[in-house]
């Protein structure tokens, strides 16, 4: 489903390099964690993915489509495919819950019909049924990435990459989106999750891919945060 | 496409920044009024060439007893010579009419032109007897001048046109200076609508980035905002359009025409002429604009 062949990112300001000969694949329907510290490159791993970025060398694939060869104007047909969750939830403030879902679908141009089955749905799926004429800053930060999550989730992506989704949230509210992820993978879609929530990663023991400056350290099926962190 | 969220957008966008839109507005209205301005003036000089050059004419002047020059050695005209030169000009492709004016014809006109005072010194004998030529097309007067100009018995050939010289140059300065203004609007307008644009694009920074998030097309987020600068172009459009007209009625209509009536002026014929060109000019002048400044802006 995502797969880095010998990826490499230099930014033109910086020595370093943000991600170094990055191999690594990604099957259908897995549930992965990225790990690492800051400035260790899983924000441009998934900067890649979403193709906001381009390679400095290397091969990209992303639901079966190779971004070097995918034109600019077909971005947008990529990122349909792919749901984008973030620490900050990214919710419009003058839209209610209801209008923030639907509004993914709106400017993608599905048909009024399907926005009013579709969004419903997937407000139940995430939990928030009965608050859909809510404002942003009338719910929790809970609730609020639940609505990010619904937003992301409501087009049926075959990928949903969450960067940090509970890094502003506590840790009993943070269960509570872990527990939705896992659900939404359970329903096929892959997951990606960068984050740098210990205890979250030693709950749910899922793949762990570990990065540090820019290098692939670790990956391992069933694992944990880390070992002497 | 949901035409209604466009609209929406569009809406919401103008009343933001409805500063810089009433600037956006008045700048594209200045620079529309002055580059009609411009056209009409080249109007103007149209008019004026077809009004003249209906009335236009060469006139042959032949040798009087009191006139010296290579063509008037033998003194006043003979009719031979007089013979010699009707032929020449009736012989000639480009010449439609001649007409023939003796001495006294050109004393009565002489007497009708100026006062009774100056009139009354001179005698028609001291007049020069002359061809009137209508030529077919006014543009073609050298043919017809070299023609006859070395004829015996011609004295001096006079082309009318010479005299519209001064009012054509006039005439196209103003219009040189009516455009280099309209032009220097026109780069004031375009940076206006680029900064205006660059607002708008960084007050909806968070739909625009949610939009790209969730794969709205490039156009699809674009659009609002070319939207916005174009109907703020086109309402600066039609603002400097009325300026025109209304320049047109108070000036030329009321104050110049009727008063200065050597000439035929333009009309608001002439300005609503201009009017489709101007109204494209404003729309496409603000869409560049914009579509510039978002390819900056707005990336994917």
């Amino acid at each position: 489903m995502i797969r880095f062949d010998n990826v490499s990112k230099l930014y033109p300001t910086q020595t370093q390099a943000a991600l170094d000969s990055l191999t690594m694949e990604v099957e259908k329907g897995e549930f992965v964690f990225m790990v690492g510290p800051s400035g260790s490159g899983k924000s441009t791993f998934l900067r890649l993915v979403l193709k906001e970025d381009r390679p400095t060398s290397g091969r990209i694939r992303v639901a079966g489509k190779d971004l070097h060869r995918l034109s600019n104007w077909k971005v947008p047909h990529l990122r349909r495919r792919i749901g984008t969750v973030f620490q900050d939830f990214r919710l419009l403030p003058n839209k209610t819950v209801f209008e923030n879902v639907a509004f993914a679908l709106q400017v993608i141009g599905k048909p009024r019909r399907q926005i009013g089955r579709d969004v419903p749905a997937v407000l139940e799926l995430v939990g928030l049924e009965g608050k859909e004429d809510r404002m942003p800053d009338q719910l929790s930060g809970g609730e609020q990435q639940r609505v990010a999550v619904a937003r992301a989730f409501v087009n049926r992506p075959l990928i949903l990459l969450a960067d940090e989704p509970t890094g502003n949230l506590d840790p009993a509210t943070s269960v509570g989106i872990m527990k939705l992820l896992d659900r939404i993978n359970r329903t096929g879609t892959t997951v990606c999750m960068a984050t740098h929530d210990q205890s979250i990663v030693d709950q749910m023991r899922k793949r762990v891919i570990e990065l540090e400056q820019g290098k692939l350290v670790r990956d391992q099926t069933r694992g944990v945060y880390g070992y002497s962190r | 496409m949901r035409f209604q969220y466009v609209l929406s957008e569009i809406t919401t966008g103008l009343r933001r920044n409805l500063t810089m839109t009433v600037a956006v507005v008045i700048t594209v209205a200045i620079s529309i009024a002055l580059f009609g301005t411009g056209l009409l003036v080249r109007a103007q000089a149209e008019t004026t060439k077809g009004f003249w050059y209906d009335k236009v004419e060469i006139s042959v002047f032949m040798c009087n007893e009191y006139a010296t020059g290579a063509g008037c050695a033998d003194g006043q005209v003979t009719d031979a010579q007089r013979e010699t030169i009707r032929q020449t000009l009736e012989e000639h492709p480009e010449v439609d009419e001649v007409f023939y004016e003796n001495q006294e014809q050109a004393y009565k006109r002489f007497q009708e032109q100026f006062d009774e005072s100056i009139a009354e010194s001179i005698t028609p004998d001291q007049l020069q007897q002359s061809f009137r030529v209508a030529l077919k097309n006014p543009e073609e007067y050298e043919g017809v001048v070299s023609a006859v100009s070395g004829l015996a018995g011609v004295q001096d050939v006079s082309d009318q046109r010479e005299l519209l010289g001064p009012l054509f140059r006039a005439l196209s300065g103003f219009q040189i200076g009516a455009i280099g203004v309209a032009a220097l609007q026109v780069v004031a307008a375009v940076l206006l609508i680029a900064n205006t644009i660059r607002l708008a694009a960084y007050s909806r920074r968070r739909e625009t980035g949610i939009m790209r998030l969730v794969g709205a097309s490039n156009f699809y987020i674009q659009l609002p905002f070319i939207l916005e600068a174009v109907i703020a172009g086109l309402v600066g459009s039609i603002v400097g359009c009325l300026a025109l007209f209304g320049m047109e009625q108070l000036i030329i209509s009321r104050l110049i025409a009727p008063n200065l009536t050597f000439t035929a002026w333009v009309d608001s014929g002439d300005v609503w002429a201009t009017v489709p060109w101007l109204l494209l000019t404003g729309v496409l002048i603000s869409a560049m604009a914009s579509f510039i400044t978002l390819r900056r802006y707005l990336r994917v």
